[in-house]
């Protein structure tokens, strides 16, 4: 039996990597929120021209691994001559990972709004885009709210894969540490912990935002 | 041609069923037409292609001398000049009933928000909602809820409002406040086109009734003339079963 | 263009590419068996078990809901050898993605489980039935025809994770299409292209065929609350 091998000194290194992994999420997020709205306009709304190479984007990145498509982006990417830092690298692949998951929710929420809020905005005169942005979104934005908020805790998770293109994300600094001292064990038990923390506190702040946006007769369909 | 609206030949068809065959009729600033008919008929259908909501096949609309049905006309400004009243009251669920009147002069007719809250405050107060300018939809009645929808094609100030059987979806105590506002309005001379079954309605605040059936009209004359005196035998039919159903008055 | 061409020369690498590929199933297979057992147990007990099997089995679920998959990985791989035990890249990612598999599993089931009419127990137990017997021949069957769909979402997003093996030096296929990026570095994006369209293929013939499956399994009035009706 090895000693318990753990010191306090690891524990600003892993804080380190843990605002990197906060950045990490918090920007593929951003980023595959803008496209997953994108995308799910262009599958309700676009012609066929439009609709199609959505649905293959959605279908390409829900259905390959999400390793894959970061070493696509780190490796693969400079032999078509674009070479990105580990940082771009991980933050585009998980966004457009995350983008295609968000167009789902997004396209689900947008087909549960009722069709008489569509035909009641253009009797008032607005036009398709001006009916969208202020009658479908801003409901479709709220009945999304509990889908969005699990993919939101999934990419916090999943955004430790980035420790593969040697980032120093939480994940990659209990590597590090680790690796130096043969302290598995000790240093990822401390990181499970470091999660769990991030984990809880994002889920209690998502359920505050629910309840703060929450409109009386507005709820995702099936909500108790 | 003075008329305010004038509908020209419209058909509809919905895959093999024809459910508008030939509809025309015209409509003069000021007046009240109501649309009766048995379900199904096409009425809804014809009033949605009066603003396109619904493109008819064939057939012309213009309003104010403004060819409707053109490719070239904008759309969305001839829809901002007609009010439309839904069967299922449509408001935004997101938004409070204050928030639902003011959108539209707010984003189409380019309102400040501060001119267009207060219209939205004269408006909800016209139809007698004044106290609810901060409730959401879910919290009102279906009668209060068919208020606001009247209050938001009011803000627009249109010049004609289309009603799509404003009082089906509601239960029979909330029907006579509705009834109301809309009778008000007439009086104060707003043009309504209006598709109901409120038989009483119909006879006391119209100018014209028209008689639709199977997509066709039948028959349309002044309220008076029509109920005692019907020359087509189907109206006749049509307005016996209707006022067993409904009682007399209504 | 100069990719199709790497593509093609990708694809001499195709057979060893599957081969290992059948590991990641393997895997597949290993962790789905361990999720469904030790889920249905969880699950059993946060509905049946009191208070505190309840309670245990609810921070259970809540802990490797949370933990993400890599770390449990690293855990299990390099924990049990600073204690002397050696342990299979193979068992470690099965029992890690496993018993993380589990956790999600649990909560279909449980959520199945929930969703059965109470009447069910009652009137089991009303013929004389003990629990256990109760929970075994008319709960369970019922439960699981539920939970298919909601298993099917598990299933789905699990095959894909069976790449996260990787880091722990498992001989799957995306550690096979790196030694082939290793190799003939100008291979890789075609390399990993290939690995995608072949995990496209296990994704759609896997949906394909749970969903044949739901068919089979079918029983008219037997859904979830809230499921349509409509045959898709």
């Amino acid at each position: 039996m090895t000693a318990f091998y753990f010191e306090w000194s690891f524990l600003p290194k892993l804080a380190q990597g843990l605002v990197l992994t906060v950045e990490i999420t918090a920007a593929c997020i951003a980023f595959g929120f803008v496209l997953g709205v994108l995308l799910a306009l262009g599958r309700v709304y676009g012609r066929k021209l439009i609709s199609l190479p959505c649905s293959i984007y959605i279908h390409f990145f829900r259905g390959t691994p999400l390793l894959t498509q970061l070493f696509i982006v780190y490796f693969g990417l400079p032999n078509w001559g674009i070479h990105l830092s580990a940082f771009t690298s991980g933050i585009l692949a998980l966004g457009l990972n995350t983008a295609a998951y968000q167009a789902e929710y997004f396209r689900g929420a947008i087909q549960a709004v009722k069709g008489g809020q569509m035909l009641a905005a253009r009797s008032l005169g607005m036009s398709r885009i001006q009916a969208i942005r202020y009658v479908i979104l801003p409901q479709a934005f709220r009945i999304v709210i509990p889908s969005w908020s699990n993919e939101l805790i999934l990419m916090l998770k999943y955004s430790s894969i980035v420790f593969s293109i040697s980032l120093l994300d939480l994940m990659g600094m209990g590597k590090r540490i680790a690796a130096r001292h043969f302290n598995y064990f000790e240093v990822f038990i401390v990181v499970a912990l470091f999660y769990l923390v991030l984990v809880f506190v994002l889920s209690q702040s998502l359920r505050w935002l629910e309840r703060r946006v929450r409109v009386p007769g507005l709820g995702a369909p099936g909500l108790r | 041609m003075n008329a305010l609206l004038v509908v020209e030949d419209v058909h509809k068809r919905y895959g093999k069923e024809e459910v508008l065959k030939g509809v025309s009729f015209q409509l003069e600033k000021g007046e009240t037409k109501v649309i009766i008919g048995p379900s199904g008929t096409g009425k809804s259908t014809l009033l949605r292609c009066i603003n396109r909501l619904t493109e008819p096949d064939r057939g012309r609309v213009w309003l104010d001398g403004v060819e409707v049905t053109s490719p070239k006309t904008n759309i969305n400004s001839i829809r901002a000049q007609i009010g439309f009243v839904f069967q299922d009251f449509n408001l935004f669920t997101h938004l409070t009933a204050l928030e639902n009147v003011r959108l539209g002069p707010m984003r189409v007719l380019g309102m400040k928000k501060t001119d267009a809250t207060e219209l939205a405050r004269e408006e909800l107060a016209r139809v007698g909602l004044a106290d609810k300018a901060n409730a959401y939809p879910a919290e009102l009645s279906g009668g209060q809820q068919q208020r606001v929808s009247i209050a938001r094609a009011l803000a627009m100030n249109p010049k004609l409002i289309l009603f799509d059987e404003p009082t089906s979806a509601l239960d029979p105590e909330l029907i006579g406040e509705v009834l109301e506002v809309m009778i008000q309005l007439a009086k104060e001379g707003m043009t309504m086109v209006v598709v109901t079954h409120e038989m009483g309605f119909a006879r006391s605040v119209a100018d014209e009734i028209i008689f639709m059936e199977k997509g066709v009209i039948v028959e349309q004359g002044p309220p008076a003339q029509l109920f005692s005196s019907p020359k087509h035998p189907r109206t006749a039919e049509f307005l016996r079963k209707i006022t067993e159903l409904y009682g007399g008055e209504g | 263009m100069e990719f199709f061409r790497q593509l093609w020369e990708v694809g001499t690498y195709l057979p060893m590419l599957l081969r290992a590929s059948t590991v990641n199933l393997e895997l597949l297979g290993a962790l789905l068996v361990i999720g469904f057992l030790m889920g249905t147990l969880v699950a059993l007990l946060q509905v049946y078990g009191g208070r505190l099997l309840g309670t245990v089995a609810y921070v259970y679920e809540w802990v490797f809901r949370s933990v993400p998959a890599l770390v449990l990985l690293f855990l299990f791989y390099f924990g049990p050898s600073e204690f002397g035990w050696y342990i299979s890249p193979f068992l470690a990612a099965s029992l890690a993605l496993g018993l993380r598999s589990s956790a999600y599993q649990s909560q279909i089931f449980r959520g199945a489980i929930q969703a059965i009419p109470t009447g069910q127990m009652l009137a089991a137990r009303a013929l004389g039935m003990s629990r256990v017997r109760a929970i075994l021949h008319v709960i369970l069957p019922q439960a699981f025809r539920l939970a298919i769909p909601g298993w099917s979402n598990e299933f789905s997003s699990v095959v894909k994770d069976t790449t996260l093996a990787y880091v722990v030096s498992l001989n799957e296929i995306m550690r096979y299409a790196k030694i082939i990026m290793d190799r003939r570095y100008e291979l890789a994006m075609a390399s990993f292209i290939m690995v995608a369209l072949v995990f496209l293929f296990f994704t759609y013939s896997g949906n394909w065929l749970l969903g044949q499956m739901e068919r089979r399994f079918r029983i008219p009035g037997l859904q979830m609350p809230g499921a349509s009706s409509t045959v898709l």
